[in-house]
């Protein structure tokens, strides 16, 4: 922690600034001090170093270890065994590594369905509240108020509505409206997918509107009052100047919540008390079970880094496609 | 531009769905804490017939709620009072100045929010278990560990945006006072800061927000010493009982003063994401 104190030492009082050159080509560069960036930035880059990067090199040399819990004490006694690790977890005929693949498709059925709902709410919260009348910012506050509950007391609150016997759900569902003659589960079997899903589009839709509603505000009025005279209603305007005007917004927002929304761990934790049933069986949890529960760590290294390995390629193919998409507009 | 009766009805529409979809287990946290146990656990009623605050008093006894809400708060607190002074000076770095690695750096620290938790969850947990083994420093099952972590977690976020905001500074304002012979660092101190006080406070608030809400390391890196809010809530639910009740109670003590913050600093928040989305 002491690094943080680090960067007002280096400007010390003895060497006066030369003024700087005035003109355009002196705009946002300083000469004369090339190491000042360096130690301010030095303080964010040791610990980017010592809490993400070195901790995934150590996971990506794990990955290539035979670890147990037996040698997890001493790593020196564990064998070197190569791609050992990953050839086990990754063989779909064994029964891990058929798990770890109905494990994967679960988490990509997720993504998709939670990302695509949370942006079409955002979306439309965004949209309808763009213009003033009374209570908006009433509604606005009310609309973010999911993101800002702390997830955990969002995800318990929700398992007690979808209990069997005393939740509201199945209040509503079987007792009042009669839809269900039997009172489902809702966190074990078949339910639990939706269950899961709606509970993750319930606090990240709100993010979504967030930043949309972000967008939205650098969009010139005079844009939408020009597109009304030419005589353009409400989808034609939606269509052909809202969302190219999101587009920027769009592009980030729908990247970040994809990683989110596919490395989710939080949720199915806390919904299922730490054994998601199978048909919830997101990928973040199946590595932490196979790791802390069965303490094989050489495998849940493997499958971490396949992990990434996997939103590594997916997040460039995204970027590339948008990008020469732009180029080419 | 006006109007229509079909956008006008839309709009209602609209509303009114996401309202009760929001809205629900809001009113059920908070009915529900206002219930005796028997109620919680015997069938859902809308309204509290027996309405009592007894559930308030209960769940600090039931687990040790004071403990954990101490551990939370100074976690919470300590991590993102270094996580915001950290970002100060890497997006002043960023914003005011062309060096060789600004881009790899920036991509760097965006990218490190795209690894799964679970990847560097293992050997971090290896990592400050030996150290502890090795050096006595003990980061494991410590506040000081999570510290660390957590401040990790909401650097790259609190950078990107603090790098937007002080790009919206004019930089005329630096030339003035450099002018008058401040250093930079002067020049971050009054110049700089005052101005983006707003985006300061409003990062200060996702800082700790990130480390008050984060489950999957405190899961492993606490014991019953450092245990936070997050894994603390799950002790009302035993092998005999589960004291709805009380982790209604609990949630929304824990709940409404980040929620609070948060909604009070919300323009900032998109003044600071408007700012960052328009590079």
């Amino acid at each position: 922690m002491a690094t943080t104190t680090a960067a007002p030492d280096v400007t010390g009082p003895g060497r006066p600034r030369r003024p700087g050159r005035p003109g355009r080509a002196n705009r946002g560069r300083r000469t004369g001090r090339p190491l000042l960036p360096y130690l301010l930035l030095a303080p964010a880059i040791v610990l980017e170093l010592a809490i993400h990067v070195v901790p995934m090199v150590v996971g990506v040399w794990m990955s290539l270890l035979g670890l147990t819990q037996f040698s997890i004490r001493d790593w020196s006694t564990a064998p070197f065994v190569g791609l050992d690790n990953y050839r086990v977890t990754l063989d779909v005929d064994s029964a891990s590594g058929a798990a770890l693949l109905s494990s994967f498709w679960v988490t990509v059925r997720y993504t998709l369905l939670s990302v695509g709902l949370s942006w079409v709410l955002g979306t439309a919260a965004a949209v309808v509240l763009q213009r003033p009348f009374r209570g908006r910012a009433v509604l606005r506050a009310l609309f973010l108020t999911p993101y800002a509950l702390p997830v955990y007391a969002a995800v318990i609150t929700w398992s007690f509505l979808l209990q069997r016997d005393t939740g509201l759900v199945n209040h509503v569902l079987v007792d009042q409206l009669g839809i269900l003659d039997d009172r489902p589960f809702w966190l074990i079997g078949n339910n639990s997918f939706v269950a899961l899903l709606v509970v993750s589009v319930w606090k990240s839709w709100p993010f979504a509107f967030l930043c949309i509603m972000a967008g939205l505000q650098n969009i010139p009025g005079e844009m939408y009052e020009a597109a009304a005279i030419d005589g353009a209603g409400f989808w034609r305007r939606f269509q052909y100047v809202t969302l190219p005007s999101l587009r920027p917004v769009n592009l980030v927002l729908l990247l970040v919540l994809f990683l989110w929304t596919f490395n989710d761990f939080n949720t199915p934790y806390v919904l299922f008390g730490g054994s998601a049933p199978e048909q919830a069986d997101l990928v973040s949890i199946h590595i932490y079970r196979s790791s802390f529960q069965t303490w094989d760590f050489g495998s849940g290294s493997a499958m971490s880094v396949a992990l990434l390995l996997f939103l590594l390629l997916v997040s460039a193919g995204y970027l590339l496609v948008t990008n020469r998409r732009r180029d080419h507009a | 531009m006006r109007e229509t009766a079909g956008e006008r009805w839309a709009r209602r529409v609209v509303l009114t769905l996401l309202t009760l979809f929001v809205v629900t287990p809001l009113y059920v946290m908070v009915t529900s804490a206002a219930k005796p146990l028997r109620d919680v656990q015997s069938g859902f009623t809308w309204w509290p017939s027996r309405p009592t605050l007894q559930a308030f008093v209960d769940m600090w006894s039931t687990v040790p709620l004071a403990s954990y809400l101490v551990n939370s708060l100074v976690v919470s607190t300590v991590a993102a009072l270094f996580s915001v002074t950290i970002a100060v000076f890497a997006a002043f770095a960023v914003s005011r100045y062309r060096f060789r690695g600004r881009g790899l750096f920036t991509m760097t620290v965006l990218s490190t929010q795209m690894f799964p938790g679970i990847l560097f969850l293992l050997p971090l947990f290896l990592i400050y278990v030996n150290l502890g083994n090795a050096t006595g420093v003990q980061l494991y099952a410590s506040r000081t560990g999570l510290i660390i972590t957590y401040l990790t977690f909401s650097l790259p976020f609190s950078i990107w945006m603090l790098v937007g905001y002080f790009d919206s500074i004019p930089r005329g304002l630096d030339e003035a006072a450099q002018v008058d012979g401040a250093g930079p660092l002067r020049t971050l101190f009054q110049v700089i800061l005052p101005a983006a006080v707003p985006g300061i406070v409003a990062v200060t608030v996702y800082a700790f927000m990130t480390a008050w809400g984060e489950v999957l390391f405190a899961s492993v890196m606490t014991n019953e010493g450092s245990r936070t809010l997050a894994v603390g809530l799950q002790g009302y639910s035993t092998q005999f009982n589960v004291y709805w009740n009380q982790i209604m109670a609990a949630s929304l003590v824990v709940s409404v003063p980040v929620v609070a913050g948060f909604l009070a600093l919300q323009r900032y928040f998109v003044a600071g994401l408007t700012a960052g989305a328009v590079k």
